[in-house]
């Protein structure tokens, strides 16, 4: 029998394997025999698999509120496209009795579907299998599909939900999870990394989802952290439940571990595959267009009435985004961290932008440590993946404060300078109030290579505001308001900045929409790149 | 002193945020195009003022601008801060800042309009209504000063302004009046002994009140009690006057009132009646004239005595006489406006009298160029004032935002928008909620109903909330249409409140195919990369949808499919067909032909959750769409524990907290105040929803609270 022969008589035994006896009597042949007994072992096999921990653990997890690894997986991916790798992987420990309960597939599934017609590679750890707790051959499942996503280009997509190391492999499972770190770290800037913790995730295994560009979790069902309440209590002796040490709130308000949380499982999957559709496939590609039917040739006229007319009043940034952006559809990032700046991606004409600005509703919109830092990250993810970016700057400056620079105000907030100055990718900028002192040089100014800054008429670019300059520059002086009103007179306003040339036009707000429209399609074929290094030094 | 310096320091933020003055379609001029105006157009050689001020803002300052334009007359708005970017602005050919955003600090203050006037020089002043329209000693100011009051004398308004005082007046003028106590009430008890002779049903209210403020109608010695202290706290805030009368209480009664038109040579004339009948607190909602309830007689009985009212009291200006009709058309005397009307703008319809034309005109010296046998009924005109306020909460409670998309129904025949608002107005604390007051005009009263209703449903209004839902239901409301109505027609429609237009079955599988479209068209959108730069997977293309939706916690399972540009719906026994191309994401507002009819909707957000808000027949309906798996797999996620609202007190809308009457540790019990919230001038009374002992007090007096605030926490 030739192997083509017995290939296609190993694919038809499996499509009927309903009638194996009739097929016996025809064939009374030993290898016949034994090409049986391997086609009902692979179905078996892969029906074991498809079961993961089996029935009561699916049921364990469902009580839990949380889907299995692999509804999970069904969700993301666009109906039937999900293709599975390594079902058939077992782990290789020996002790503890281990060799005795072994589940094809491990605790983790691994392959590649299509989220809205586009190639994503996903792993779904499974919890229902030893914990989803991780072996030197889930880690090898996750390795080859991590490789496979660099080589082809397209994202990778974690779904976590493992309660740590393969205990009985010891230092092979150690050795796993820095085999991930390896490869996040390589594959970091050049395909998308998402994590989305939907279950346990400790110890060591909290560092692959730090590394990824973005991690998600989900609200009462998902922990992060290094070590658990018991530890913590008997080292600081600290009271603190699961929740409140790495719950999804902890990481989205405090730590800033974790860049959004939504409600459940089926949730966080739904806006995780909206989600997808702002990012490029890898470094390789353009940011997406995606087909848009809202006009980009008018002007919002709503956009002029949000500045209010008192200066010291403040507004809602997000109104003005929401005025800029397609159908106001804007995901935001880190929506509950450090909210005196706002990132978030959008589409104007259908091609996706990172927006960032600054909120002058919260703390006057200053810049301080976390919002710095917040935003560097979201600047160099939107840099790496060819994202232009939308700077909208209302900044009074960096925040005073002995805490403040004693917590290193300085170097972090060179990050975000460090960022924006790095950044070849399209950078427009739009001044809607203050542009004051070194946070103006920050925010993607012109002197940091912004290609087109627009001052909106109530742009005020300075080195600081008018009450302070006047103190400084007149101290001691009695005619301080006469002073103060030559100030303002002379720079609260958008001419010096732009008579230097330092803002490209005083515009409008309701035409912003159109020209940043227009300015992303004109620098599409923008060409820029940094001096060839190994790589810069951050300031980390 | 500081007000040259505010005037300055406005003026100079203000120039700086007009690059570009834009022009408006304004609805008043579209009107002016339709020819609403026909009894008496402007006759250009006619001596008139050469600039006016006008005393307002909002709407009526824009439709006043409307008219002072068209007589070739400048106009000068005023303005507080945080009117600096408002319509009526931009339309004045002048402005001036006048203080703070509390109408207290600016449109209230007197002096700061008579400095606005020595500045611009303007020569007359129209008040519009509210604010100093009914302010006799701004009149009285204005004489002294020569400057023209677009209104009545400061007597007649002196003698009309106080309810007590006119009341007497008009039975001296042989109006019918409504028994009561004549006198000014001493305190609560006063005010129970009082109500206990006239006997109850009494309505207490402000002597020197209005618009529905400081007025409660009392049906026991606790309710007079109550009402007397909170009615005359509002009156103090709102007026500062907290006299109060009390008279009998008409129940069930209609309120229909007469316009009448006086000029400065003893000629008066009325302008036929409108209805305003559907008010919620004293409040009006939505207005009509004619009245269905009139018969000509008893229409020319209250228009005599309205005209005799102002004879007597030499009235020359445009004014209101209003009266409660009861069952058997017996008409009592209320009281007189001695301003423009909120609602004057039906009347304008069916008379084609510009009563602000005649208000100009006749402060000029001019004779009224009509007379009584001009004054026809020609065909029917509804106003519903469209507000933003929530309906669904005691008929309306305001609530405040930024209208980040506004369209107005205009190009729709026989409509009139009266605003004063456009796309990015902001709605705030400081002043009436009101968006606009949509006039429709018909041949007859059906036709302006379904122009009304046709208006509502494609009127685009985003970032606040409206009573659009409420304004659409009653007039498709069957009591309405036939004409029943009074007083008390909400609570008696509406006992539990109002709870949202219910969809009959057809309608209802209307709007979840339609639903179900949009997810469809999203779904299809989403995969529509136009960039993408490498060969596609092979895909299985996507061809029909399996569908959950829930609705008002009903679920239905849906099909869609695609067959030649079309959409086919399958929704229990209901089979729809929507064209592709009527369904698009990005539109405000679509008109969907499903099957062979054509619906309107308007999608208000769609998220990646499946969380989809559209706007049908007037009504937000929240509809969760799901895939059939997701659904699935939903349905095993744990409900997500609420917390127990009876045990929280909320704020039912933004404002400032005037009294907290509780502590931590009291034992409350259900139906106690706990705090008084004060908002847009009306005082709400906070209750305990359940007994208990109270956990923890979020507020002082004097704070300002957000809409859905957590006020007070029982334990």
């Amino acid at each position: 029998m030739s192997v083509h022969t017995s290939r296609t008589f190993l694919w038809h035994l499996r499509s009927q394997v309903g009638s194996v006896v009739g097929q016996q009597l025809r064939y009374n042949s030993g290898a016949a025999a034994h090409t049986l007994k391997i086609a009902e072992r692979i179905k078996q096999k892969k029906s074991d698999a498809l079961l993961g921990g089996g029935q009561k653990r699916i049921d364990a997890q469902h009580k839990r509120g949380k889907l299995t690894a692999r509804e999970r997986i069904q969700l993301f991916c666009d109906h039937d496209s999900f293709v599975e790798y390594d079902m058939f992987m077992e782990h290789t420990c020996t002790d503890f009795g281990m060799e005795k309960q072994k589940f094809p597939g491990d605790s983790v599934i691994t392959g590649h579907g299509l989220v809205n017609g586009r190639p994503v590679y996903v792993f779904s750890q499974d919890f229902t299998v030893f914990g989803g707790s991780l072996s030197s051959v889930h880690s090898k499942k996750i390795c080859k599909i991590m490789a496979q996503a660099v080589l082809v280009g397209a994202p990778v997509v974690g779904l976590n939900d493992s309660g740590g190391a393969r205990i009985q492999e010891g230092v092979a499972s150690l050795a796993g999870y820095a085999d991930i770190f390896q490869r996040n770290v390589l594959a970091s800037g050049v395909i998308p990394q998402i994590s989305l913790i939907m279950g346990p995730c400790a110890g060591g295994a909290v560092y692959s989802p730090a590394i990824t560009d973005f991690t998600f979790m989900v609200e009462d069902t998902s922990y992060l952290f290094i070590t658990g309440p018991d530890v913590v209590k008997s080292v600081t002796n600290e009271d603190v439940s699961q929740q409140e040490l790495g719950g999804a709130k902890t990481h989205t308000s405090i730590s800033g571990v974790a860049h959004k949380s939504f409600a459940n499982d089926v949730d966080a999957i739904l806006q995780l595959r909206n989600f997808m559709g702002f990012l490029p496939q890898s470094n390789q590609h353009p940011a997406p267009i995606r087909e848009c039917s809202e006009p980009c040739h008018l002007d919002v006229p709503m956009l002029d009435t949000v500045i209010p007319p008192e200066a010291t009043t403040p507004y809602d940034m997000l109104d003005i985004i929401y005025g800029i952006v397609d159908e106001r559809d804007f995901f935001e990032i880190m929506p509950k961290y450090a909210k005196n700046i706002i990132s978030g991606f959008g589409r104007i004409n259908g091609r996706t932008v990172g927006i960032v600005g600054n909120q002058p509703k919260v703390a006057a919109g200053c810049l301080d440590i976390n919002a710095s830092v917040k935003a560097a990250r979201f600047v160099r993810f939107c840099d790496a993946f060819n994202i232009p970016l939308i700077t909208l700057v209302d900044v009074p400056g960096f925040l005073p404060g002995v805490t403040q620079e004693h917590n290193g105000i300085i170097r972090h907030g060179a990050k975000l300078l460090y960022a924006y100055a790095e950044a070849t990718v399209p950078k427009l900028t739009v001044i809607t109030r203050k542009g004051y002192g070194g946070a103006y040089d920050v925010m993607s100014s012109k002197h940091l290579r912004g290609d087109i800054n627009y001052c909106w008429p109530t742009a005020e670019v300075a080195v600081m505001g008018a009450k302070g300059a006047v103190t400084i520059l007149y101290k001691g002086k009695d005619d301080i308001e006469k002073r103060e009103a030559e100030y303002i007179d002379k720079f609260a306003s958008p001419f010096s900045a732009a008579q230097k040339g330092f803002i490209d036009d005083i515009i409008e707000p309701r035409t912003t929409r159109w020209r940043l429209s227009r300015d992303l399609d004109l620098l599409e074929s923008k060409k820029l790149t940094n001096p060839p290094k190994k790589h810069g030094n951050i300031p980390l | 002193m500081n007000v040259p310096r505010l005037l300055v320091d406005a003026c100079f933020c203000f120039s700086k945020h007009n690059i570009r003055i834009p022009t408006f379609a304004t609805a008043t001029k579209l009107s002016q195009r339709r020819g609403i105006y026909t009894l008496d157009p402007i006759d250009p050689q006619e001596p008139t003022f050469n600039k006016i001020l006008i005393a307002n803002r909002g709407e009526i300052a824009c439709r006043i601008i409307s008219t002072a334009k068209r007589m070739g007359i400048k106009t000068v708005a005023v303005y507080s801060i945080a009117d600096a970017q408002s319509m009526h602005v931009k339309l004045a050919n002048e402005r001036v800042c006048i203080g703070n955003s509390p109408a207290s600090e600016s449109y209230l203050l007197k002096e700061r309009i008579m400095d606005a006037i020595k500045l611009t020089g303007a020569e007359a002043v129209h008040p519009g209504y509210g604010f100093l329209s009914e302010n006799a000693g701004f009149v009285e100011q204005l004489e002294s000063e020569n400057i023209s009051f677009i209104g009545p004398s400061a007597n007649s308004i002196t003698g009309m302004g106080d309810k007590l005082e006119s009341k007497r007046l008009a039975a001296a003028a042989g109006v019918n009046t409504i028994p009561g106590f004549d006198g000014v009430v001493k305190d609560a008890d006063h005010c129970v002994e009082i109500a206990r002779n006239i006997g109850y049903p009494v309505m207490i209210k402000a002597s020197a009140g209005g618009g529905g403020k400081g007025m409660r109608i009392a049906r026991s010695d606790d309710d007079a009690r109550e009402g007397f202290k909170l009615s005359s706290q509002e009156a103090l805030s709102s007026f500062g006057d907290s006299r109060m009368l009390v008279e009998k209480f008409i129940d069930n009664p209609r309120h229909i009132e007469i316009q009448v038109l006086g000029d400065k040579h003893g000629n008066v004339i009325f302008l036929n009646e409108r209805e305003c009948s559907i008010q919620r607190r004293n409040q009006k909602v939505i207005e009509e004239a004619p009245s269905v309830f009139l018969d000509d007689a008893t229409r020319k009985a209250m228009g005599e005595q309205a005209v005799s009212l102002c004879k007597k009291l030499g009235y020359h200006s445009a004014g209101t006489v209003e009266f409660l009709v009861d069952e058997n058309r017996n008409f009592y005397f209320l009281e007189m406006n001695t301003r423009l009307q909120v609602e004057h703008p039906i009347t304008e319809c069916i008379t084609g009298v510009d009563l602000v034309q005649q208000m100009i005109r006749v402060a000029k010296g001019h004779k009224l160029n009509i007379t009584q046998d001009d004054i026809k009924i020609n065909g029917w005109a509804v106003e519903s004032r469209v507000y933003a306020e929530d309906p669904y909460k005691n008929f309306g409670m305001p609530s405040i935002g930024r209208l980040y998309r506004y369209i107005e129904p205009t190009h729709l025949p026989g409509v009139r928008c009266d605003s004063g608002i456009e796309e990015g107005s902001e709605i705030s604390v400081y002043y009436d909620p009101m968006i606009c007051k949509l006039v429709c005009y018909g041949k007859d009263r059906k036709e302006a109903i379904d122009r009304s209703i046709k208006a509502l449903d494609y009127y685009v209004i985003r970032g606040v909330t409206h009573n659009i839902p409420l304004l659409r239901d009653i007039l498709t409301e069957e009591r309405f249409n036939k004409g029943d109505i009074s007083t008390n027609y909400l609570p008696q429609v509406y006992p539990d409140g109002f709870k949202g237009k219910q969809l009959n079955v057809k309608d209802k599988q209307k709007l979840l195919a339609m639903a179900s479209s949009l997810f469809a068209t999203n779904d299809l959108r989403n995969r529509q990369f136009l960039n993408s730069p490498r060969m596609k997977i092979k895909e299985k293309p996507v061809e029909d949808w399996k569908l959950h939706i829930e609705l008002n916690e009903e679920k239905y399972k849906l099909h869609v499919t695609q067959n030649n540009g079309e959409f086919i719906v399958k929704v229990d026994d209901g089979e729809y067909t929507i064209k592709k191309e009527d369904i698009d994401l990005a539109k405000p507002l679509l008109e969907v032909k499903v099957n062979d009819e054509t619906d309107v909707i308007q999608l208000l957000s769609k998220d990646a959750s499946g969380f989809y808000q559209i706007i049908y027949q007037g009504t937000t309906y929240k509809l969760y769409i799901l895939s059939q798996r997701s659904a699935e797999y939903l349905h095993l996620m744990p409900e997500k524990l609420k917390s127990d609202i009876s045990k929280q007190v909320r704020s039912p809308m933004p404002g400032l907290v005037k009294t907290v009457n509780c502590k931590v540790g009291d034992d409350v019990v259900e139906g106690q105040e706990l705090c008084v919230i004060e908002a847009m001038k009306m005082q709400n009374s906070m209750i305990a929803s359940a007994s208990g002992k109270v956990k923890c007090v979020n507020i002082h007096p004097g704070d300002t609270v957000g809409d859905d605030e957590i006020l007070i926490e029982l334990a």
